[in-house]
């Protein structure tokens, strides 16, 4: 019994509102990945949650216990800080066992814990080092391993990740959510690369100003994002937003769309494709190549239709050059609809299907 | 270079030339000054009153040192919070520090007045009558004690304030969140996270101790009977109210080697326990 339910939450500080009626779960067991940019409350909703904050409104369970005023320690939670705060005059063992000795836990009980927990993230060699003598990935490693010594069930992680280079980073991702799938945990975990939330969650969470934008499995947020928030957030390079109100050839657009669409549907809002949907050929909308990026695998076009930005996916090395004018287009069952307030509208046929 | 000259001028030379100087007998009209070896501390061993000096200045340091320290740290802490008005009060904290000694020994000197001073004034209220705080031989080392804690714990307070904000707040709360209560995340980490700073401080402090000197001059003159006199200004009494020059001198190397022994066991001793970052 560890789930997690957040209801109605709400973080203010005077006028300022930080979490406005967040509502989640996160089922036993799980990965709940909180996603959003920088000032969107995610960090606030994770602090709130272990109880280094006071609640506004709304309440908070964890294992079916409300636990929206209960002190800190009581939470039966663990956390993984940014910055790890380990005691930097504590030597790794020392401070893998510093929650333990705190709360009276025999010797024996503590000994067998540490050698199990070291074992597990591969810090036998190093438990009598302090901090100032690891690297940042070993710095994490100790931090995971207070966790895991704990014993809690509910784990919570504030953007672990952020303070280590890309190959270790993606390393780490993995070794956590092993972890977590190993022990069981439930883990509720915070950051703002999407490339993490991708990779890791079960469900991800994902924030704006405070507020849930969407909550659903990665694959959902990625194929039916339900804001162009949502849209653009997830994705490298993001998904192309037309602005139809910019776009005055609309039968190039229809032509675009697969040729297929009524030009009455194509009144306002957006239309959206993602950039590897988008198609270069002799006929569609008429663009002009601004950028190309070359990445390896694949190439990514930047072009401009009438002073909007259109990104383009293309595998392999195609070379394009810059003021080069081309057309795009792209299959119909890729387009993404999203009315002028930026809410996603669902075509009713493509609802069933 | 220019350090060096300035050492060599103002350190390193007078030092070597107090050593020399303390090896010599007092020069008068008839008699001029000629060496006499150890004479000088001879003499010193058997003077009652720089034992009294010494044991005065050790009761001093003993009674200064830790309550100032701990005050130090308690006000600290209590800035370190977010308190209305907190820049206020760490100023008021700091005032003490940053008033001229002299006037400092004057506003006490009106404390202890005897009868009309304020702290005879606030007792008579309460039905106790007046006492001669510094006039007394029992009273007046404490009553300079207490003073002095009052104007050093201000100044620790900002070293151990800077030091305190220095500590990232997860600190804190990882180890909320790992049940521990205040004071024992003050004892087992934010203290030894200080130990630099208490080191810097009690090594200051300690100078001090032995440094006093305008505070008797004003209050005391390190009276009565002695009761209140320390090692600084026994010398600068030694020195210029009996011209003693050379007895000084001796006494002066004395007090050098005292704080050359303490300095080095803080650092030599204490060192192996403090974390540095």
């Amino acid at each position: 019994m560890s789930g997690i339910d957040i209801c109605e939450l709400g973080k203010q500080w005077g006028a300022v509102v930080a979490v406005d009626r967040v509502s989640f779960r996160v089922a036993e067991g799980s990965l709940t990945v909180l996603l959003g940019p920088s000032g969107c409350g995610k960090s606030t909703i994770l602090r709130l949650i272990a109880g280094l904050e006071n609640v506004s409104s709304g309440s908070i369970s964890i294992g079916g216990n409300e636990v929206t005023h209960l002190d800190a320690a009581r939470r039966g939670v663990s956390m993984v800080f940014q910055s790890y705060a380990l005691f930097p005059h504590l030597n790794v063992r020392e401070n893998i066992l510093f929650g333990l000795k705190v709360r009276k836990i025999s010797q024996s009980e503590r000994r067998s814990r540490l050698e199990e927990a070291a074992h597990m993230v591969g810090l036998e060699d190093l438990l009598n080092r302090k901090p100032a003598q690891l690297s940042g990935g070993q710095r994490q490693r100790v931090a995971l391993a207070r966790s895991i010594v704990s014993r809690r069930r509910v784990c919570l992680m504030d953007e672990p990740l952020s303070n280590l280079d890309a190959k270790l980073r993606a390393e780490m991702r993995d070794e956590i959510r092993s972890l977590q799938k190993k022990l069981g945990l439930t883990m509720l975990y915070v950051t703002h690369d999407q490339v993490e939330a991708m990779t890791m969650a079960d469900q991800v969470v994902l924030l704006r100003k405070g507020r849930v934008e969407q909550t659903g499995r990665p694959h959902e947020l990625y194929e039916r994002p339900q804001t162009t928030f949502a849209a653009q957030f997830m994705g490298s390079p993001p998904m192309n937003l037309l602005k139809l109100d910019l776009i005055e050839d609309r039968s190039a657009l229809a032509a675009a769309c697969g040729g297929s669409l009524p030009a009455a549907r194509f009144a306002d809002g957006y239309v959206g494709v993602r950039p590897e949907h988008v198609r270069v050929g002799q006929s569609g909308l008429p663009v002009r190549v601004s950028a190309t990026d070359y990445l390896g695998a694949e190439t990514v076009l930047r072009m401009v239709h009438g002073g909007q930005t259109v990104f383009g996916k293309i595998d392999g090395h195609r070379r394009y050059n810059p003021g080069e004018q081309l057309h795009v287009s792209w299959p119909e069952e890729a387009v993404h609809r999203f009315g002028a307030d930026g809410i996603r509208i669902e075509d009713p046929q493509r609802v069933s299907s | 270079m220019p350090a060096a000259i300035l050492l060599i001028a103002f350190t390193h030379y007078p030092t070597v030339a107090t050593v020399i100087d303390s090896l010599f007998s007092k020069a008068t009209a008839i008699r001029p000054s000629r060496f006499v070896g150890v004479l000088n501390y001879q003499r010193m061993l058997d003077d009652p009153i720089f034992w009294k000096v010494l044991a005065n200045n050790a009761w001093f340091a003993l009674g200064t040192i830790p309550t100032s320290i701990a005050l130090a740290i308690l006000m600290a802490l209590f800035v370190n919070r977010s308190i209305p008005g907190r820049s206020l009060v760490r100023m008021a904290y700091f005032t003490p520090t940053v008033l001229p000694m002299i006037a400092v020994a004057n506003i006490w000197l009106f404390f202890y007045t005897p009868d009309i001073g304020l702290i005879d004034q606030i007792a008579s209220w309460f039905g106790f009558s007046g006492h001669n705080w510094l006039g007394d031989p029992t009273t007046v080392l404490p009553a300079i004690m207490v003073m002095t804690i009052w104007k050093e714990a201000g100044f620790f307070m900002i070293f151990y304030l800077a030091a305190m904000q220095n500590i990232p707040p997860e600190l804190e709360e990882a180890s909320q969140l790992e049940g521990a209560t205040r004071w024992y995340y003050f004892r087992r980490v934010m203290f030894p996270l200080l130990m630099p700073t208490t080191l810097f401080v009690l090594v200051n402090a300690v100078l001090n101790s032995f440094k006093l000197v305008d505070h008797l001059f004003v209050l005391t003159k390190g009276g009565p009977d002695n009761a209140s006199n320390l090692l600084l200004y026994y010398i600068f009494e030694t020195a210029f109210s009996y011209f003693e020059t050379h007895f000084a001198a001796a006494l002066t190397v004395v007090l050098l080697i005292l704080l050359s022994v303490m300095a080095l066991l803080q650092f030599f001793v204490l060192d192996k326990r403090v974390h540095y970052r």
